[in-house]
């Protein structure tokens, strides 16, 4: 195990160089106005980063499968559904009105009940793994279908509130929901890392992990809503994304080569950082186009998950 | 029961006739010229457009299931929708100058290769375990989606992708659908296959022996699903769903030979696509909300139902 050790230094190493290239690379003319615009948004691409790699880890241990993630499920199209429902039922102008954090605090909250009740009986009936993976991904559809047709209902203007991006921009994020948002993923952070030797028991399965004495409903009811806030924040910050989690996670899984969550869990999130930090300072300096990283990685992350299904179908 | 569902069908063809913004009585098309004009041009061609995509995009779903031999694959959840969008989204780019039916060969060779690489990986996947080949060919739709919403990105493009990706009804005139004939021959070419398509469901081994040449059935297929998707999608745009949810309900109600279910399916499926722009063009009118958003709707529905009945089986 010091083996595992070892290697997440090597990869936090790697975080802070991908943090210090974004910062550094190119900075010129007013140096204090530029760092603090470069802070801003890595501050967001860091929580994003950290937000789905741990949520993806999580959702994997409690559902016992490695090529699910919670957004495969439908996930992140259920929080825009969510939001869209908010609008249509308070108007627009009772939207803007909201305070921003009151009304992120209500969708969060409205993802957690919302999550909850469409999950739990899935996992509690121990669906075979391929058709709650094939319910899952029609949920999405479902559920961005009905966001489109609640977006058609409501007036145009009220439409212009809503989040209108059907896929990640890393180049635009929300920085007025920053420090709200950094508030709910450190403390889901610090709940996920303090439950890490629970994560550990509930990798073993539902039957062990009750022999080990863990109430399993109470638990995965529990990391469930952890998950759907993890979710809610980094939706909420850069738009739904689809394959970024799975690659992530099957990533820091390959380096660290242990899904022991006190190594798994801080390895998934440095690997988020790499990616996206160093994606989005790749993009931006090297091949001249910041806005595209959320489609290449969808694209990558795609062929990941193809790949995972392919071989362990075939084992 | 037959005569039922010609009287549904025909009901809901009338009705699509008279439902929309301009409004239009029946009883006075042949006296008043304005209104003999909207029913040409609008109307007639608009209610046709609709049932020739949902009755084809029907036939591909039942097609698909059939070589495929697993009930939850239809052209959205194959890749070839959207192969055909990425063949469309190139010719545009390289050459924009290039007519419509020229666009629509390339867009349904494109749905053709996509198909057959998908075809040919599921193969592959594991037998016992059904669900995996829709979930492979999801996410490789969605591989080569991305594809495409990249290239698009690049070309500032986005917005024509989006009139492919997403069906609607809204822009079709007459001059502007003609091209969905050619569906209608496409599903006389299946009508005409139809007994050895459903010995075809029976698997590779039974099929030869039975005396089918496998591989040239295959290419018939597979060359119908993609000319029929190619041009719903070139045309109106994708309408998901459609091919999965008429084929499976009209299977559970009266098997799975071809010939006898093959005109059910068709009706079945213009029924569905027609009721779907009906309820498109009324939930908010005078608004109208894309067939596509309301069948990703009503088909999610009725696909969660499929997946989920209790007493399942295929």
């Amino acid at each position: 195990m010091v083996m595992a050790e070892r290697r997440l230094l090597v990869l936090a190493a790697a975080a802070l160089l991908c943090i210090a290239a974004f910062l550094a690379i190119g900075l010129r003319g007013n140096i204090a106005f530029v760092l603090e615009l470069r802070l801003l948004k890595l501050a967001a691409l860091v929580q994003v980063g950290v937000a789905i790699a741990l949520s993806t880890v999580i959702f994997q241990t409690v559902t016992g499968n490695r090529i699910l993630t919670p957004s495969v499920m439908g996930l992140d199209a259920l929080y825009l559904f969510g939001q869209m429902l908010m609008i249509f039922l308070l108007g627009g102008i009772g939207y803007v009105a909201l305070d921003p954090q009151l009304k992120f605090g209500i969708e969060v909250l409205l993802l957690m009940a919302l999550a909850s009740a469409l999950l739990l009986p899935m996992l509690r009936s121990r669906l075979d793994m391929g058709l709650m993976l094939l319910a899952g991904v029609v949920f999405g559809v479902l559920f961005r279908s009905l966001y489109a047709l609640l977006a058609r209902l409501i007036d145009p203007n009220e439409f212009a509130v809503a989040q209108t991006a059907s896929f990640a921009n890393f180049n635009a994020v929300r920085t007025d929901l920053l420090v709200f948002a950094a508030i709910v993923t450190a403390v889901a952070a610090v709940v996920a890392w303090r439950s890490r030797h629970v994560l550990d028991v509930v990798s073993l399965g539902p039957d062990t992990a009750t022999g080990l004495g863990i109430g399993w409903a109470g638990t995965v009811t529990g990391l469930l809503l952890l998950v759907s806030a993890l979710v809610a924040v980094s939706t909420a910050l850069v738009g739904p994304v689809a394959f970024f989690g799975l690659l992530v996670a099957a990533l820091a899984e390959r380096i660290v080569g242990t899904r022991r969550h006190g190594v798994l869990l801080p390895a998934a999130g440095l690997a988020g950082i790499v990616v996206l930090v160093g994606g989005q300072t790749l993009f931006q300096h090297a091949l001249g186009n910041a806005t595209a990283l959320g489609v290449v990685i969808e694209f990558v992350g795609g062929l990941v998950f193809l790949l995972l299904l392919f071989l362990g179908s075939r084992k | 029961m037959t005569v039922l569902a010609g009287f549904a069908l025909a009901a809901l063809f009338l009705l699509s006739l008279a439902v929309g913004v301009s409004p239009l009585p029946l009883g006075r098309v042949l006296s008043d010229p304005d209104a003999l004009q909207i029913l040409v041009v609008s109307r007639l061609p608009r209610t046709l457009a609709a049932i020739l995509c949902g009755a084809g995009l029907a036939i591909a779903g039942l097609i698909m299931q059939t070589l495929s031999r697993n009930r939850f694959v239809e052209p959205a959840t194959a890749g070839t929708a959207q192969s055909a969008e990425l063949g469309i989204l190139l010719v545009t780019l390289f050459f924009p100058a290039a007519a419509l039916p020229l666009k629509t060969l390339v867009a349904g060779g494109a749905a053709l290769l996509g198909t057959s690489v998908f075809l040919a990986t599921a193969q592959r996947l594991p037998p016992a375990q059904p669900f995996l080949v829709p979930l492979f060919g999801i996410v490789y739709g969605g591989v080569v989606g991305a594809a495409a919403t990249y290239a698009a990105w690049q070309a500032d493009l986005l917005q024509y992708l989006s009139v492919w990706t997403n069906g609607d009804f809204s822009g079709v005139l007459r001059g502007r659908y003609e091209l969905l004939w050619i569906s209608a021959l496409m599903v006389a070419v299946a009508w005409f296959v139809a007994d050895r398509l459903t010995i075809m469901a029976l698997g590779r081994e039974a099929s030869v022996g039975l005396g089918i040449d496998y591989a040239r059935m295959m290419q018939i297929g597979l060359v119908i699903v993609s000319v029929i998707t190619a041009l719903s999608v070139v045309v109106v745009g994708m309408i998901p769903f459609v091919g999965l949810a008429v084929p499976n309900i009209v299977s559970r109600l009266m098997g799975d030979n071809v010939r006898g279910t093959l005109g059910w399916v068709a009706a079945g499926g213009a029924g569905l696509v027609l009721a779907c722009d009906i309820a498109g063009r009324l939930i908010r009118y005078p608004y109208e909300i894309p067939v596509g958003t309301v069948m990703g709707v009503v088909g999610g529905a009725i696909f969660l139902w499929l997946l989920f009945r209790r007493d399942g089986h295929g």
